[in-house]
């Protein structure tokens, strides 16, 4: 018996459906775990584009692999198949449907881009002035840094705080060959690692000293290029207390590989012991810090028989950020 | 192929080997320099990435030296870009084909052509002679400060040859732009081209419109290297994003330069071996422009994360996606093309059919890293490195060869051999999977890529990767073997062995020096399959010479 061709349509029709609604419901396998707010929403959307995307392909990798086997030519058959040019309707539809599919995709992503307002200035055009990713500091110095925090300081206290009582916790990252070096402006704390509380919106206040660098943490889904002379930002909410890599993400010289830490979220009262145990421990700011981020380098590079002016101490720098935070 | 076999065969000259090491200005001969410069290219660039592949086959940092790695896959990308890819399908299948194909005598300037094919051998013996002085280690998208700081002699001759090959890439541009537009035989209209045609002729024009964009971009960084300016280094109050707003407003052009003249190939090649019309044919020619001309306006989707404000980032998002629908045209009438034909499942249909998957893979990850918070996450990642393989090599590369096979009959007077064809297609396409497929993986779990060492929990999938670069590394065993057997002794090919109802298929194989011994009418659209008259127009193609009798066609 011959199954009509629009049942079989149908029944192709369910199955992929189903098959793509597997995938969306079923990837978080491909990801790593989600441990700030943002990277949930984004999860969210990468789980309706693997949707859409493995509808598309069992759509169309089926017809290219059923041809292959269906319309395969009879080894006496030397004439054409049927000269079919075109047909209109059809080409409308193939044009509609991904035209629409786009523009939802579209929306929705700047949908989810505009809630997480993690990167850049989405949220704060209702300020009186703009402080957005471009803007320019001559120089990454102390003053510079204490402006512009305290400026990034209400942008974010009026856009991610709105809904949130506690106000977001700032820190500066400075990244440079190789290693990354956190400042929390309102301790003065220095550290080679990112201690951050769970449920708190952070910003982060980024910046490069010799090359471009990129701060990213996969768990929060969250990347933002280190630019020298540029002040970048991120504001997330981290949501699983963990220990998570920060990985340096743009190639930036020989170790670039190496150039990673970690960030650890913290509960609430742990976060508070840390920042203690620093503040008492902080008696000589230069020494943690250089103990912390340069030693590891020193060692590694001692180790690799690297020429000593690969991994610039960058002691004059160190000494400057020093100074930055406990001017505010 | 046996019906190929047609008497008269004997008659058919072939181009004296020493012509292909002259300055000559046929456009056939050219073609043929330039496929044959920018395979051994291919070759070495396959060699560069097989040691970049062995060195992450372990997660530290164990095989070269740390240095040695970025000078390596920086070294692969720009070979595998400048000297394989955009040289092969502009310079050579352009070439080789347009003027054919239009049924004109030769290109609009021939001496531009010959001129803009030498400019390429020098230049890259160039770049690989900077090995002696330690190569550009800054990627081969060199962003400054980084490239204004590692191996200066490396990247000051990396500079060079980028300008050079980006002269000789405007003069081809331009060449075939007038070519296409006034060489035509006077009963072809635009709307009677091959879409190959159309296909180079979008992307001829990015070639004029974005290439001095990177020249000027390598000037520039050529003076902050050289002379101590400060256009892109902060240090003296530079600005590196406007380098990279430059470098990218020529390379997201370029990887149009580099998938549009493959889906002409393709476009030309599935019609052929599926005895069937293409589907659409206006729809994939100005699809084709439409996304030349959306190409110049995506630039900044690379730089997402590069402190771009917010308004730019969402345009240039909206603006990519929206290239996702002109291309999703041109993939659903390729699958219509092939539904309900009759295929000859050859090697040429085989790698046609596998770009057209291949590439669906690719454009769909590329919509996904359109969509800004998603790349944000992935952004110079492993599932980057996954994405522009599966359009670049399941795309440009299946492309090449489908056209290398689809062609080589016409080019040399010989068929290649069917069965080695298929191995070689086999192992490719299982081997480019295994490598690559992986790869989306790793960059979702968190490895970032252009890094000599990595976690070792991303050990296991790496180890995968490089078995099927193995692989991938050991099918062009095959073909090369294949190609230069069949090119001295393989079975001598007739002037039509596919049957095809394009010019080019008119004039002997190969074609004599002035390709058509009088000027060809047309007496059949491209792509007319399933037709009396293009039954015609095939019995015509195979009788004796003169081989096009124009006037008997109708
Ligand atoms: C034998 C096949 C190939 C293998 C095994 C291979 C392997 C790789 C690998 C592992 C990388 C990543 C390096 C890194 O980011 O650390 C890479 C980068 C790259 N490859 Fe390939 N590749 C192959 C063929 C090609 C082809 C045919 C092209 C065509 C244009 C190409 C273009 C590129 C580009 C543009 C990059 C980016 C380099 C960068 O990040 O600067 N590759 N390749
Ligand atoms: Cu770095
Ligand atoms: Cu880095």
């Amino acid at each position: 018996m011959k199954v009509p061709t629009a049942i079989l349509t149908l029944i192709i029709g369910i199955l992929i459906t189903l098959a793509s609604l597997w995938v969306s419901q079923n990837n978080d396998l491909l990801l790593p775990i989600a441990a700030a707010s943002e990277a949930a929403e984004i999860d969210r959307l990468f789980a309706s584009m693997m949707a859409i995307a493995t509808g598309l392909f069992l759509i169309v990798q089926g017809a290219l692999l059923y041809s292959l086997f269906a319309f395969r030519r009879k080894s006496d058959d030397q004439t054409d198949a049927e000269p079919v040019h075109g047909n209109v309707p059809l080409e409308i539809v193939w044009t509609a449907i991904p035209a629409m599919l786009v523009l939802w995709l579209g929306i929705y992503s700047f949908d989810v881009y505009q809630s997480i307002d993690s990167v850049g200035t989405m949220g704060s055009h209702n300020m009186a002035h703009q402080h957005g990713d471009m803007e320019r500091v001559a120089d990454a110095d102390a003053a510079t840094m204490v402006t512009d925090q305290g400026q990034m300081y209400s942008d974010a206290l009026s856009q991610a705080v709105a809904t949130e009582t506690v106000e977001p916790l700032q820190v500066n990252v400075d990244g440079l060959q190789y290693a990354w070096l956190f400042t929390y402006p309102d301790t003065g704390i220095i550290s080679g690692e990112l201690h951050l509380p769970v449920n708190r919106p952070v910003t982060l206040n980024i910046t490069a000293r010799d090359v471009i660098h990129a701060f990213w943490v996969p768990e929060f889904r969250l990347k933002q290029d280190a630019v020298p002379g540029q002040v970048t930002h991120l504001n997330f909410q981290p949501t699983e207390e963990g220990v998570y890599p920060v990985i340096c993400a743009e190639l930036c010289g020989a170790y670039h590989g190496a150039m990673k830490t970690r960030s650890i979220v913290h509960s609430g009262p742990e976060y508070q012991a840390w920042v203690d145990s620093q503040l008492v421990a902080n008696t000589s700011k230069e020494t943690v810090a250089q103990s912390i981020t340069v030693s590891p380098l020193e060692h590694h590079a001692a180790a690799m028989g690297l020429p000593h002016h690969l991994h610039k101490p960058h002691q004059s720098d160190l000494a400057q950020v020093d100074h930055a935070p406990s001017a505010s | 192929m046996t019906e190929a076999q047609a008497p008269h065969l004997e008659e058919v000259e072939v181009t004296p080997w020493r012509e292909y090491f002259s300055f000559s200005t046929d456009h056939k001969v050219i073609g043929i320099q330039y496929l044959v410069t920018s395979f051994v290219f291919y070759l070495i660039g396959g060699l560069l990435a097989e040691l970049v592949r062995t060195e992450l086959a372990t997660p530290a940092s164990d095989f070269v030296q740390r240095e040695t790695y970025n000078e390596l896959f920086t070294m692969h990308a720009t070979i595998m870009i400048f000297l394989w890819i955009i040289p092969t399908l502009t310079g050579g299948f352009g070439n080789f084909l347009v003027p054919l194909m239009i049924g004109a005598r030769d290109m609009a300037f021939p001496k531009l052509n010959a001129i803009a094919f030498w400019i390429i051998p020098p230049t890259s013996i160039l770049l690989l002679c900077s090995f002696f002085v330690g190569p550009a280690a800054a990627g081969w998208t060199s962003y400054p400060p980084l490239s204004l700081m590692t191996n200066k002699a490396g990247e000051a001759i990396w500079i060079l040859g980028v300008i050079l090959l980006g002269t000789s890439s405007i003069m081809a541009g331009l060449n075939f732009l007038v070519t296409i537009l006034k060489m035509r035989i006077p009963s072809m209209t635009l709307n009677d081209m091959p879409l190959f045609c159309w296909a180079m002729l979008a992307t001829s024009a990015l070639q004029l419109v974005a290439t001095p964009v990177l020249s000027g971009a390598m000037v520039l960084l050529g003076f902050d290297l050289l002379v101590g300016t400060n256009f892109f280094n902060p240090a003296g109050g530079g600005d590196p994003i406007v380098y990279q707003h430059m470098f990218w407003f020529y390379s997201h052009p370029a990887v149009y330069i580099m998938i549009l003249p493959a889906f002409g190939l393709i476009s030309e090649i599935l019609p052929v071996h599926a005895r069937k019309p293409i589907f659409g044919y206006q729809a994939i020619a100005y699809s084709s422009i439409a996304i030349s001309f959306l190409g110049l306006i995506v630039w900044a989707h690379h730089m997402f994360t590069s402190g771009t404000p917010d308004w730019l980032r969402m345009f240039f998002m909206i603006a990519t996606m929206v290239i996702a629908v002109p291309t999703g045209i041109k993939v659903f009438s390729w699958v219509a093309t092939v539904w309900g034909g009759k295929l000859n499942l050859c090697s040429a249909m085989l790698f046609g059919m596998a770009f057209v998957s291949m590439f669906v893979v690719g454009g769909l990850s590329g919509v996904m890293v359109a969509s800004v918070p998603f790349d944000i996450h992935v952004h110079d990642t492993y599932f980057v490195v996954a994405h522009l393989h599966y359009v670049l090599f399941g795309g440009s590369v299946f492309g090449i060869y489908a056209g290398l096979y689809h062609w080589f009959p016409k080019m040399t007077g010989r068929m290649l051999n069917e069965f080695w064809g298929k191995v070689h297609f086999a192992m490719t396409f299982v081997g480019f999977n295994i490598c690559f497929l992986p790869m989306h993986v790793l960059g979702l779990q968190g490895m970032n890529r252009r890094i000599a060492e990595y976690d070792p929990k991303f050990a296991a999938l790496n180890v995968v990767c490089t078995i099927g670069s193995y692989i991938l590394a050991t099918s062009t065993i095959p073909f090369v073997v294949n190609a230069v057997w069949s090119w001295l002794a393989g079975p001598r090919a007739n002037s039509n062995p596919w049957k095809g109802l394009t010019l080019e298929w008119t004039v002997p194989s190969p074609p004599p020096v002035e390709n058509f011994e009088e000027d060809p009418v047309l007496a059949i659209g491209p792509y007319d399959y399933g037709t009396p008259k293009a039954l015609d127009f095939v019995a015509a193609t195979l009788a004796p010479a003169p081989a096009l009798a124009a006037d008997s066609l109708e």
